[in-house]
């Protein structure tokens, strides 16, 4: 791998993000949004872009890096490039969890996340074990089709549970549905970061491992993993993950995707080098995603999830094109 | 488990003093899930130092099954496979593939890394998760290359190989290992004449450096020159077991093959040689 690459997508990232603080109903030129960061310049300029869109952008940078970690460790695991947390269904499940929270009135935001924890543990199984029942064993593509299964069901649950639901107490189906970073706040920043390096740190740690699983179980015990354990933590970190950033935004699909398939053709093969360049892109494209859905079609605003699709599924196709 | 510790100290290297400890399946017996027969049934294999021993015999007689085992990847219902004076179930992950180094028979190349990263694979059993390469093993990682005959490949991605190459640097993976116990199932598919041979003498020469080699194989005739000992296994069972010529005798050859056969002797190595005949079909028992 080329040394530049994780600087380089640093610099593009923060170049990014100083766009992204400057987009939006009041236009603010670049100069100013980096003085306003610092506390400089009006006070309504500083207010705008700290408190309003300094949690947005920030939030859409660290979901980005989680979703694209969850999907590079996902596809190591399970084998396949075609993987990650949204179409697998673990996203769908931490989504069903965490709405399923706050239909039966819990609504503080940790019981949220750690209900989407949950939702997203009890994904994670219902997908192992219809892949085992189909399969005799966890063949990574019928692994797919029953993610692909499960949230399906996620979403069902989703619009049934929100059907009746008041759009000024809870967020609606849609919002779950299709993800969006409009109404970011600092603790949910917070909260989405200590996720990120709690979690993020573990899959770094075990990225030797993830080498190995990635070439199958038998390979993998000959050079020395503890397989099916090793394949169940990186399992479940991967989706943990990937519910933290669901907590924070809603469902986002194809950046797991689509952002370590780009960083293995950036030269970041060994996983320890494919998590952190995956980190640092996935972060980058959701800015810039997110900068898309607010001014496509401003002053309406698109479902974050919605532009991360049609970007994704041409590429989900081509990708799958290139396998069969 | 102490025991299992110190064994893993004493096999860490090929370097350490000491004798390279012995394989040996001890009539091993196991069923597959939902399988009506069983695909081992007290399967007896001692691979010793020093030698390279061979398990032959045809499609499904339960080859690959005791690699398999040996990976736990399915359980025996009777038997035991040691590693030296250690039971494999008293030996954890890392300090049996510090022992062992097994070249499975399929692997995907799903994930394609440059051939010399995944030759360094080998040398993660020896480091810990954040441990960098150190000058020893960077130089085991060329010596690995170089015995495998792929130092030119060396910054090839793993997905741009020839069948032959792929096997190849999976042997060099192996070897990067540098474990004292050697296990291999099919290494020459796909290879040509050449390079056949040329593993085949890569394994003498591992055994004559006083590793323990145990081949799985289809290559008979080869099996008969290079091997000093000869599993022949016949639908799970042990139909034959010993020294080239005691194994490759025609009666038991077309038994086991299900296929008429002569079985002469090589003129310029005078190892037996097996020779199917034509017409095997109609004279096929049914």
């Amino acid at each position: 791998m080329n040394r530049l690459v994780v600087p380089a997508g640093l610099l593009l990232l923060v170049v990014v993000m100083l766009v992204a603080l400057g987009v939006g109903a009041v236009s603010i030129p670049v100069g100013d949004v980096w003085r306003a960061v610092l506390g400089e310049g009006e006070t309504q300029v500083v207010s705008i872009v700290r408190d309003l869109r300094g949690p947005r952008v920030l939030l859409a940078a660290l979901v980005g890096a989680g979703l694209a970690m969850s999907g590079a460790a996902l596809q190591g695991t399970l084998r396949n490039p075609l993987a990650e947390p949204y179409l697998l269904g673990v996203s769908g499940g931490a989504a069903v969890g965490a709405v399923v929270a706050l239909t039966v009135g819990l609504g503080s935001a940790t019981v949220v996340t750690l209900a989407a924890f949950g939702g997203a543990a009890v994904a994670t199984g219902v997908v192992a074990l219809l892949a085992r029942i189909a399969g005799g064993r966890a063949e990574p593509r019928l692994l797919l089709m029953a993610g692909v299964v499960v949230g399906a069901f996620a979403n069902a649950v989703i619009l049934v549970a929100l059907a009746d639901a008041p759009p000024d107490r809870i967020r609606g189906a849609l919002w779950w549905m299709m993800g969006s970073t409009a109404d970011a706040t600092w603790p949910a920043v917070a909260r989405t970061a200590m996720a990120l390096l709690l979690f993020g740190g573990i899959l770094v740690v075990r990225a030797r491992e993830l080498d190995v699983l990635s070439l199958g179980e038998e390979p993998a015990v000959a050079l020395g993993a503890d397989v099916d354990r090793a394949a169940r933590t990186v399992f479940l970190v991967a989706s943990w993950l990937a519910a933290s950033t669901v907590a924070a935004v809603g469902l986002i699909g194809f950046v797991g995707l689509v952002v370590p398939n780009l960083a293995r053709a950036l030269g970041a093969h060994r996983h320890r080098a494919l998590l952190v360049v995956s980190a640092v892109y996935g972060g980058t494209l959701l800015v810039a995603a997110d900068v898309a859905a607010r001014s496509v079609r401003a002053p309406v605003e698109l479902p974050l999830g919605a532009v991360t699709a049609l970007v994704g599924v041409p590429f989900f196709l081509a990708r799958l094109r290139r396998l069969a | 488990m102490s025991a299992a510790a110190s064994f893993g100290r004493a096999a860490g290297g090929a370097s350490s003093a000491g004798t390279p400890p012995s394989l040996r399946f001890e009539s091993v017996a196991l069923t597959y899930p939902r399988a009506a027969t069983p695909a081992l049934r007290g399967v007896t294999v001692h691979a010793a130092p020093g030698c390279v021993t061979a398990v032959v015999g045809p499609n499904g007689s339960g080859k690959s099954t005791l690699v398999r085992a040996l990976l736990r990847r399915v359980a025996l219902s009777a038997g035991e496979i040691r590693v030296g004076d250690v039971a494999l179930p008293a030996l954890a992950a890392r300090e049996f593939a510090r022992a062992v180094a097994v070249v499975p028979q399929r692997e995907e190349v799903q994930m394609p890394l440059p051939v010399r990263e995944f030759v360094a694979l080998g040398r993660h059993v020896h480091l810990g998760a954040f441990t960098p390469l150190g000058a020893h093993d960077l130089a085991t990682i060329e010596q690995s290359l170089d015995r495998a005959g792929m130092v030119h490949l060396a910054d090839r991605r793993t997905d741009t190989l020839s069948g032959g190459e792929w096997q190849r640097v999976r042997i060099a993976r192996a070897l990067a290992q540098e474990a004292p116990v050697l296990v291999l199932d099919e290494p020459t598919t796909f290879l040509d004449i050449a390079h056949e041979m040329a593993v085949f003498e890569l394994l003498d020469a591992l055994a004559a450096e006083g590793r323990t080699v145990l081949l799985v194989s289809h290559q008979l005739n080869l099996v008969a020159r290079f091997a000093s000992h000869i599993v022949l296994l016949h639908a799970g069972e042990v139909a034959a077991s010993g020294t080239a010529n005691e194994v490759m005798r025609g009666d038991v050859l077309e038994r086991v093959y299900e296929w008429p056969l002569v079985v002469t002797r090589d003129p310029a190595v005078g190892a037996p040689a097996l020779l199917p005949l034509r017409g095997g079909s109609r004279g096929r028992r049914g």
